[in-house]
């Protein structure tokens, strides 16, 4: 869905893509990129025992309140000190453990957890990044891929940044919301699209984030999409349009490309037209426009 | 996925489903579980004693997240910025910090489910995922887990320590990419895991080769292809999961839930998880699931 509105966009201004769901970033697979820069993001703090300051004595151990650190470990000796196990996986970078320990045994360094990429794509440049399996803080580098977008689009003279969001409501979309122009919710006439639509609509409200919707394969039932759409109205959401189910988006994404960009069709129509309001929407915006989507299932 | 599953082991299994999916939780609005019970998953934030303070901007030098310091005369705390450490309350040396539970979610729970959910607004799911772990039942003969979608934090709390990990994907470069990364993460983290491909006969056969291609690769048994079928998709949108949709497909996951099992190692009294889409379910003593679970 961000990369055909992407996609569309471009023919008719600059833009610059971003895609801020880190975990799983996808719209690279839709959009040939051909990167040219890519920078290592050192997300998290990790604790590093000195061997040889250690004494064992586990005050770190006892301290930690995300159980990262295992003990108690055999009696120090002079010569080989045993230091507390950590797990990786579950330490939070909080850094009690070196405030803790008596002898200054422990101390954080930063560690890579991620990559953040620029790629020349037919459409604009797009940054995206790479989080490493089972890393935390997304938020953080989701900032950065916008951060660095930014910067893209003041070198290029680009007015719209079309950003691709994360699911969910948590950390990494507070952070791709926060200070956007307009986040297009996308979702389905289902009943859980439309129970994780309302969760995602009192986030954007509580950040007062202004928000439209799209309803994607809206014939996949009617009856659920006209409630959908009346519940929008009566929220004071714009509905900027509705996709039908038509098997040559999912032909077009397994060739890599969007369907808007294999001439026309129902989806491919249907994406123009909202495009269109989309526009119009941004209008007198666009200045310093910045549009993120989000939407659980649509790249 | 995960409720479907649920679905076709109860007969035989006590198996509770837990939703760790704490910022879209679904699996209630298919299962319909009697959530008899609610409590809050809080986080421990610092308060204050302006009376003891004496400003000294120790605590604003030990948080990490830039929760807590000293303003001139004021000391300003920033709840949601918190990760409950306690760092600061632990290192005041005036002791004018005491902690209070901030509530950032809600966790329910009845016979056999649990799930919780993030407030909306509210940045950690972590800490709401680890309160529906809590709920864990010892009774159990199974746990499923519904993981969330992606790899970070919140998956690896759902994923870490589960028997088994089931991950749910699609013959698509979408699919294809999502399950490289869950794969790295399973391996990663030690975990035994196994592949579901949903919808296998949809676009060409060359991205379903693909997949199992990885799979062969990363060492990860194909335990079922399963068929796109538009019925599925739309009792799923009503809300009834595709063990219901018919006999064929009820079959479909007995048949999965046995080579499931046996793959986990499990005998009758285990946990799986599934990860689709990125769905993980674990087995064992827990199976998990992933996203399009």
């Amino acid at each position: 869905m961000t990369a055909a509105l992407a996609v569309l966009a471009s023919a008719r201004q600059r833009l610059v893509l971003a895609d801020t769901d880190v975990d799983a970033a996808n719209l690279g697979l839709v959009t040939r990129p051909e990167p040219v820069e890519e920078a290592e993001f050192r997300g998290a703090r990790r604790p590093q025992f000195d061997a040889a300051r250690c004494r064992g004595c586990t005050e770190c151990v006892r301290a930690c309140r995300f159980g990262a650190l295992t003990g108690p470990f055999p009696a120090a000796s002079p010569s080989s000190s045993p230091v507390p196990r950590l797990d990786p996986w579950a330490c939070e970078g909080c850094g009690v453990c070196t405030h803790v320990c008596p002898t200054g045994a422990v101390t954080l360094r930063d560690v890579p957890t991620g990559t953040l990429r620029v790629s020349e794509t037919p459409f604009g440049p797009l940054v995206d990044a790479r989080l490493e399996p089972g890393e935390g803080n997304s938020g953080k580098l989701v900032s950065r891929v916008r951060s660095r977008a930014r910067e893209l689009a003041l070198e290029r003279g680009a007015h719209l940044i079309i950003s691709d969001g994360p699911p969910g409501i948590g950390c990494p979309v507070i952070s791709a919301l926060s200070g956007t122009h307009l986040a297009v919710a996308v979702t389905e006439p289902s009943l859980s699209a439309v129970h994780d639509l309302r969760r995602l609509l009192e986030v954007t409200r509580h950040f007062r984030v202004t928000v439209a919707v799209v309803v994607n394969r809206f014939d996949l039932d009617w009856t659920l999409a006209a409630d959908l759409e009346r519940r929008c109205l009566d929220e004071g959401v714009e509905v900027l349009g509705r996709v039908p189910y038509d098997p040559a988006v999912a032909r077009a994404l397994l060739a890599g490309r969007t369907v808007v960009e294999d001439g026309p069709g129902p989806a491919a129509e249907a994406l123009a037209a909202v495009w269109d309001r989309l526009e119009r929407r941004l209008g007198g915006e666009l200045g310093e426009g910045d549009a993120a989507l989000a939407g659980k299932h649509q790249p | 996925m995960a409720v479907s599953l649920t679905l076709v082991l109860r007969p035989r299994l006590g198996v509770q489903l837990l939703d760790l999916d704490v910022e879209e939780p679904n699996a209630h609005l298919l299962l319909r579980p009697r959530l008899e019970h609610s409590s809050d998953a809080t986080v421990p934030v610092p308060e204050v004693d302006p009376e003891r303070c004496r400003r000294c901007g120790r605590c604003g030098e030990v948080c990490a997240y830039g929760a807590i310091g000293v303003f001139g005369q004021a000391v300003l705390v920033f709840p949601e910025l918190c990760h409950g450490c306690g760092g600061c309350s632990l290192l005041c040396p005036s002791g004018a910090i005491a902690e209070r539970p901030r509530k950032v979610g809600t966790v329910e729970w009845g016979e056999g489910f649990a799930h919780g959910r993030l407030e909306p607004g509210e940045a950690l799911a972590p800490p709401v995922g680890r309160a529906v772990l809590d709920r864990q039942d010892p009774k159990a003969d199974l746990i499923l887990i519904d993981a969330p979608p992606g790899t970070s934090c919140p998956v690896v709390e759902a994923v870490r320590g589960a028997d088994f990990c089931l991950l749910v994907t699609e013959p698509t470069p979408f699919g294809l990419h999502d399950l490289e990364l869950a794969a790295e993460m399973t391996r990663c983290l030690g975990l035994r895991a196994g592949v579901i491909i949903n919808r296998e006969d949809t676009g060409d056969t060359k991205w379903a080769e693909r997949v199992r291609g990885l799979c062969a690769e990363a060492g990860l048994e194909v335990l079922a292809g399963l068929p796109h079928d538009r019925a599925v998709a739309e009792a799923y949108a009503r809300g009834r999961p595709a063990a219901r949709v018919s006999a064929v497909w009820r079959r479909r996951f007995e048949v999965l839930a046995e080579r499931v099992l046996r793959a986990a190692g499990v005998e009758p009294r285990g946990e799986v998880t599934g990860h689709g889409e990125d769905d993980s379910t674990r087995a064992g003593r827990r199976e998990r699931q992933g996203r399009h679970g």
